[in-house]
């Protein structure tokens, strides 16, 4: 089966000092990745790189035959496929907050794809149902409690249905019992087709979640 | 200073000394036409505010239909009336002859006649007692006729005016006008400045935001000019006094284009807190967090989309507090266009306080209604930042 996600020889590098270097690995369709290893390592400068928010300075980053090449980040209006493909979960969550947690996900729905409020609500509940924070639909974002605000952002990621789903460190604002439902919500998100990538330093939660580490290590 | 009933009552007046007559000046081509108040219906004629000439011009108003403009200084009613902005200016004969040039003429027959009078105290009686002894024997003996000779200001009137002030004993001699405007009648002038304060302010805020937007959205996401313009604009603006710049619009830009007042006005103040708003939108688009933005970009938002449905929304929540603050400061700086002939509310308050000859009644009245229109705002301002101080 083709890769989802192929990064190839990856390098970041910040001013003379080298953040990322060599790194390649792959995602596949259906599979959950943990990207692991202690803070400042570079993890969440590589989901920034995916995501098209980080410039690299070498190697390759393809997402389902969308490619990045080294060099400063391409205008928005050429990423549009990668942008359809890729949804990232900050690790602050970063919902809008001048809007409800529902308007959060249909945002994307009305004005990237285009559809009509009614078709963006209903496909907003039900992603927010599936992902348990249905009840919430209305509430602020500076309402919400950590795990909700998770599920939110995680419900705004996948608004539109992105084949591959970024998280940068999931289980940092969470207790132990969110840390075990978050985990059944990737997997399920996983069997559903979708590639995962997750960067985390928790590795008990790597251990039960995902089906391969990646580790990174200080140069 | 002019003879009025109301220096009369409150303080110690002398004697008249000089009579003048309030003539009217008009362009050259106007002058077989208009050659009195009564031929002006429809027409602006300027003057020096309160004055006698401007009550005679409010007077006039109400029976031939004229309209008054009113200045502040003796030398703009004149230039405004070459320049065309006004169509006759009624002032002093002395002031008329004093400015008097080949681009306008001065009728010969005097709309009023009036006296200058000495002004004391009112306590000090018995100085102004020593002055009119002085004054009339400068008029018994020749010596005001040749001091009035030497200046050119002499004619037949200062004749009779001083046999009739000796023949009198100093007793009152002088012009008879109305008595002072009652606060009743004051009412409805005042609501109408009110409604030009307001109108000035809401007009000017409305460019100030408009201007504002697009000088905050030239220095956030301008190229290297664009923002350097903007920059240079922001700066020339509040660097530079508001008066200075209503002054420049309105008299320094009048050989290439002559604004009317009003216009002057909303432009100058529009523009100028266009400079601050500028400033305020500038620093709330950039308060908004970086995540926020990289959040929105993930999505796939064009960066007019993301400025449109994430940033500008955000940004106003910060601005809305100081934007209204900067429009209670508006309000009260809108009273500096008075100096370009706009009659709003301080400028209306000035004009009934020398009318009446008392600030205390007019300057409460004008406190009031400025408060009325200022408190509301500020409470507003609170309850913005009440609202979105946490998030």
């Amino acid at each position: 089966m083709n890769a989802l996600l192929r990064i190839t020889d990856l390098g970041v590098r910040f001013g003379t000092r080298d953040v990322l270097r060599d790194l390649s690995f792959e995602v596949k369709r259906g599979e959950i990745v943990a990207l692991m290893g202690p803070s400042g390592v570079g993890k969440s400068t590589a989901l920034r790189a995916v995501a098209a928010l980080q410039p690299f300075s070498s190697g390759r980053i393809e997402v389902d035959g969308f490619t990045l090449a080294p060099g400063p980040v391409p205008p928005q209006s050429r990423l549009t496929p990668l942008r359809r493909q890729v949804g990232l979960v900050f690790q602050a969550h970063a919902l809008f907050e001048h809007l409800s947690a529902r308007d959060n996900v249909t945002l994307a729905l009305r004005h990237v794809l285009g559809k009509s409020d009614a078709d963006a609500e209903s496909t907003a509940r039900a992603l927010l149902d599936s992902l348990d924070v249905g009840a919430r639909a209305d509430a602020w974002p500076r309402q919400l409690s950590g795990g909700e605000a998770q599920r939110v952002a995680i419900a705004r990621a996948l608004a539109l249905d992105p084949a591959l789903l970024l998280l940068d460190e999931p289980t940092a604002a969470l207790d132990p019992t969110r840390r075990g439902a978050l985990s059944a919500t990737l997997k399920a998100l996983a069997a559903g087709g979708r590639g995962l990538l997750v960067a985390t330093h928790d590795a008990e939660f790597a251990r039960g979640t995902a089906d391969r580490v990646v580790a990174l290590t200080t140069a | 200073m002019e003879d009025t009933p109301a220096r009369r009552a409150r303080h110690a007046v002398t004697v008249p000394y000089f009579e003048f007559r309030e003539v009217l000046a008009v362009r050259p081509e106007d002058a077989g036409r208009w050659r009195s108040l009564a031929d002006l219906r429809g027409r602006r004629v300027a003057t020096l505010g309160a004055t006698m000439a401007y009550d005679l011009l409010l007077a006039a108003k109400d029976s031939f239909g004229l309209v008054p403009v009113s200045y502040d200084d003796d030398v703009h009613p004149y230039t405004d009336l070459v320049a065309g902005r006004v169509d006759a200016v009624l002032l002093d004969h002395i002031i008329a002859k004093r400015r008097s040039s080949p681009s306008f003429v001065i009728q010969p027959q005097a709309v009023a006649t009036g006296y200058y009078i000495g002004v004391l105290a009112k306590a000090d009686s018995l100085l102004r007692d020593s002055v009119n002894v002085v004054l009339i024997a400068a008029m018994r003996d020749g010596t005001l006729e040749q001091i009035y000779r030497r200046w050119n200001v002499w004619d037949e009137g200062q004749g009779d005016l001083f046999r009739r002030v000796q023949g009198a004993q100093g007793q009152m001699v002088g012009a008879q006008h109305a008595a002072p405007l009652q606060i009743q009648a004051y009412l409805p002038s005042l609501a109408r400045a009110a409604a030009i304060t307001l109108l000035l302010s809401f007009v000017s805020m409305g460019i100030a935001v408009v201007v504002g937007l697009v000088l905050a959205t030239a220095r956030v996401y301008g190229g290297t000019v664009t923002r350097a313009l903007a920059t240079v604009y922001v700066e020339v603006v509040r660097g530079t006094p508001l008066l200075l710049q209503l002054f420049v619009i309105y008299y320094g830009l009048a050989g290439v284009v002559r604004l009317p007042a009003f216009l002057a006005a909303v432009l100058a103040l529009g523009l100028n807190y266009a400079a601050y708003e500028a400033e305020i939108y500038r620093g709330a688009l950039e308060a908004v967090a970086a995540a926020q933005l990289e959040a929105a970009r993930t999505l796939g938002f064009s960066e007019t989309q993301i400025l449109r449905l994430v940033r500008g929304p955000q940004a106003l929540r910060y601005a809305l507090a100081p934007m209204t603050n900067d429009f209670v400061a508006l309000l009260k700086d809108s009273s500096l266009v008075s100096v370009i002939t706009v009659v709003e509310l301080t400028k209306q308050t000035a004009i009934y306080a020398t009318n009446v000859g008392s600030w205390i009644v007019a300057g409460l009245l004008c406190a009031v209604v400025y408060l009325a229109m200022s408190l509301p705002l500020a409470r507003l301002a609170r309850r913005f930042e009440r609202r979105w101080s946490v998030t």
